[in-house]
């Protein structure tokens, strides 16, 4: 059996590749989820089916980042995975539900004809908000910490339900429909995306403000997370982290009142980012907090090495390969549904 | 309310509903796939415009598939954590690289080609469109090939040992992978995926024949199905056969259960009906052929297979499912092979285009993958309990710590919501076969069968080229 546990960390490889995995789920699930909180809002059907057609490529393939951060905690950290699903048990479904009735509706609603498309166009909306907002909760539950009993989850099952999950479920609407404008104005062009840069500037503000909230409640709550963040030197060293976040703020504030099309999106993602670093350093070394380290949770050495192995290569050729799919549907969205059909 | 209930059940319940659920479209669109591939290249190396026409159509009913497959095997990668917490934390050091190699070497490799495969038409060239669909094809096989590996070791597992801490690690990885009942299950299900699509496809082929409808492209549907009934068919009960001698090596509770058989006989007959009693320890009604299961399971008339009253009653699985999901599977295997009988004295007496009772038979035939492919489920699973791990880890032993209500509510949302997804993709799908294939004009001229006179083929390569 070998195992490269002689001279690599492997629980914190590990740790980083997932968290990378989440990542990008995040980032890629989160603008084609956040199209969907604002498809109802557009002006028009020919908007929604552009919207629509500029992420019906992708969709699955966002989707599946999710896939890889439960099979790779299941996979990497199975202590882990085998806490938290439980411990997530209704959000977590509810999560699913939601992604089952957006995910249907790519196909069923150009299936669809006259009034049942409504129907479709409102189970991609509901669902991607059922979606989102638990994914929101199950994130503040996280970073609330999590009761355990030996190697089991040893809660209720309604801990997630709280007023700060609540809140964090909410900032995460607020801040996939961020994605999802952004990335609207960046695939679509005239009244779309007219309406789209007018939708990221109202949102942008409801971002700041529920950013501000959390940042703030979270060292209120807990005084490890306070004390990390506001001690001397550690100041110092994470000042980057809200500083970067202000500046790109304000460019984006900014680049939304001009012709701009791309960097808005790609902004959102620094603000995205800095976030999830920021989420990372708080809850830092914890995968179960505050109760479980990435190191307690590990799975056998010989487990996370064979895993690895295939993933040193496997991961540049998915990156590879979705970056090359990302490249063929390049430009602006269509309003119709494939012209070649 | 909901105190009365037992979890464990309440929770197989819940995973036999999702899984059961979810494996009916990979069972199609691994055969689709490929099939689409078969399809895309002969249009491509002929030029013939009505596979084409095929692929376009059949390749919507592939989305619409596929699509409810992604979002129904979504809930499985998380339904080991939220109902089955103690088994993935014994298990996970031995499985979870498997699971993980599923994502990163099948699932992104699906998702991210179907996008060019379903939308890139226009946006890529044909070479590497038909690439996508080959691509597409490949990642279902892949993704075949470590699930069932992963859950073959469930049947079989080898290349492990038991902790001090009572988890499960690996010793040897591919002892683990090539578990020894993984080469018999692969085979089994990727064919029994092949046939599930086939006779859905002759069902849509033999319905157009049927109804006079979209003739020329029917006769390659139902004639392409019927090959894979002909010659594919009769190597599914070779390949039943031999998964069925590699379990009564390493399960026989389990064959012993499909036999209906209680007592150890030698010469043990085949029970074709029968009304199996999991407490009185025998069967009710019962029709036996003498001798027949020993020869099926040992080649020797006179050979002993073990009954049910070997195993303690705690460790027997539950007899009625098995048995009958058995007669269920094989029965409709039965009827493949005579479909493929029929089509081949029809081809030879050259009515398979013309015989319409027989296209009015491939419609019923339609569902017998499908129903052919769960019940074989239930078989293998229901037959490894009550181990979840067989021999090593009891089912009851690894639940969540979650109470009966949170699964009853979640089951009976994934009903409701199933329910409904089902429906309307079930809608769809009959919509896009009602709407067909969309035609030329040019098609309607040509011969019955016979080559496509070339001008056919220069017209839709004109067409082709005024859609770019």
């Amino acid at each position: 059996m070998f195992s490269f546990e002689s001279f690599l960390d492997l629980p914190l490889v590990w740790y980083s590749l997932i968290g990378t995995a989440i990542f990008l789920y995040i980032l890629l699930d989160g603008f084609d989820l956040g199209v969907g909180i604002l498809f109802p809002f557009a002006p028009s059907d020919p908007c929604r089916d552009r919207m629509m057609n500029s992420i019906a490529p992708f969709w699955d393939g966002n989707e599946t980042w999710l896939v890889l951060g439960g099979g790779g905690l299941f996979a990497a950290f199975p202590l882990a995975y085998a806490i938290l699903m439980p411990a997530f048990y209704i959000p977590i479904i509810l999560m699913l539900l939601g992604l089952i009735f957006r995910g249907v509706a790519f196909e069923f609603r150009f299936k669809a004809t006259g009034k049942s498309r409504r129907i479709w166009d409102y189970s991609f909306h509901f669902g991607s908000l059922m979606a989102t907002f638990m994914q929101g909760m199950v994130l503040g539950t996280f970073v609330n910490g999590i009761a355990v009993d030996g190697r089991n989850f040893g809660g209720g099952a309604f801990d997630w339900l709280n007023a700060f999950s609540a809140m964090t479920g909410v900032a995460l609407v607020t801040g996939y429909a961020l994605l999802g404008a952004t990335w609207t104005i960046m695939k679509t062009e005239g009244d779309t995306q007219a309406w789209a840069r007018k939708c990221a500037s109202y949102v942008l503000i409801y971002v700041a403000l529920f950013m501000g909230l959390v940042s703030l409640t979270m060292p209120l709550m807990n005084s490890d997370i306070k004390e990390l963040w506001f001690s001397l030197p550690n100041f110092y060293f994470l000042q980057p982290m809200p500083i970067l976040s202000v500046v790109f703020f304000v460019m984006l504030w900014r680049d939304l009142r001009t012709e701009r099309e791309y960097r808005p999106f790609f902004l959102t993602l620094g603000i995205f980012l800095m976030n999830y670093i920021g989420i990372g350093i708080s809850t830092w070394p914890w995968l179960v907090p505050f109760k479980l380290t990435l190191w307690d949770v590990a799975a056998a050495p010989e487990s996370q090495s064979l895993l690895l192995l295939g993933t040193v290569f496997l991961l540049p050729c998915i990156l590879a390969y979705t970056g090359y799919c990302f490249w063929v549907f390049r430009g602006k969205a269509s309003h119709e549904h494939d012209p070649a059909y | 309310m909901f105190s009365d209930l037992d979890p464990v059940f309440l929770a197989r319940v819940q995973f036999a509903f999702t899984v059961a659920y979810h494996i009916t479209f990979p069972a199609f669109t691994i055969g689709l796939a490929s099939w689409l591939a078969v399809v895309e290249w002969r249009w491509l190396k002929t030029g013939n415009p009505l596979y084409e026409q095929i692929y376009r159509m059949w390749v919507k009913i592939f989305a619409v598939t596929f699509g409810m497959g992604v979002v129904s095997g979504v809930v499985l990668s998380y339904q080991f954590g939220t109902n089955w917490s103690v088994f993935a934390d014994k298990v996970g050091n031995v499985l979870g690289p498997l699971l993980g190699y599923e994502v990163l070497t099948a699932f992104f490799l699906e998702a991210s080609f179907l996008g060019i495969m379903l939308f890139g038409w226009n946006r890529v060239s044909r070479k590497m469109h038909f690439a996508a669909t080959v691509i597409v094809a490949a990642g279902t096989l892949i993704s075949a090939f470590w699930i069932l590996s992963a859950n073959s070791w469930m049947h079989t597992p080898a290349g492990f040992r038991e902790g001090v801490d009572g988890l499960l690690y690996p010793t040897d990885w591919i002892q683990v992978i090539f578990n020894p009942s993984f080469p018999y299950r692969l085979v089994h299900m990727v064919t029994a995926a092949y046939l599930t699509t086939a006779f859905v496809v002759g069902g849509i082929g033999g319905y157009y024949l049927w109804r006079g409808l979209y003739v020329k492209h029917a006769r390659i549907m139902l004639g392409m199905a019927m090959i894979m009934a002909i010659f594919v068919a009769p190597l599914q009960l070779l390949f039943g056969d031999l998964h069925g001698l590699n379990t009564l090596k390493h399960q026989p509770a389990k064959v012993a259960a499909m036999e209906g058989l209680w007592e150890t006989e030698k010469g043990a007959g085949l029970r074709l009906f029968a009304w199996p009693d999991q407490i009185e320890e025998r069967n009710h009604f019962e029709i036996t052929i003498p001798k027949l299961s020993s020869l099926i399971l040992t080649h020797d008339l006179d050979g002993e297979v073990k009954g049910l009253k070997s195993w303690a009653r705690i460790d027997r699985p539950p007899v009625w499912v098995v048995f009958w999901a058995f007669r269920l599977m094989v029965g409709l295997g039965m009827l493949m092979i005579a479909t493929g009988l029929m089509a081949l004295v029809l081809h030879f007496k050259k009515q398979l285009f013309t015989t319409r009772w027989f296209h009015l038979w491939c419609v019923a035939m339609t569902p017998a993958g499908f129903v052919a492919v769960v019940s074989g489920w239930f078989v293998t699973e229901v037959g490894r309990q009550p181990f979840i791990v067989f021999n090593v880890l009891r089912t009851s032993d690894t639940i969540s710590p979650v109470a009966a209500g949170p699964i009853a509510i979640s089951l009976a949302a994934f009903v409701v919501t199933y329910g409904l997804v089902f429906t309307a993709g079930a809608y769809y799908i009959l919509k896009l076969i009602g709407k067909g294939p969309e035609t030329t004009e040019e098609d309607t001229y040509g011969s019955h069968g016979v080559k496509q006179p070339p001008l056919v083929t220069d017209l839709a390569a004109g067409r082709g080229g005024n859609d770019v």
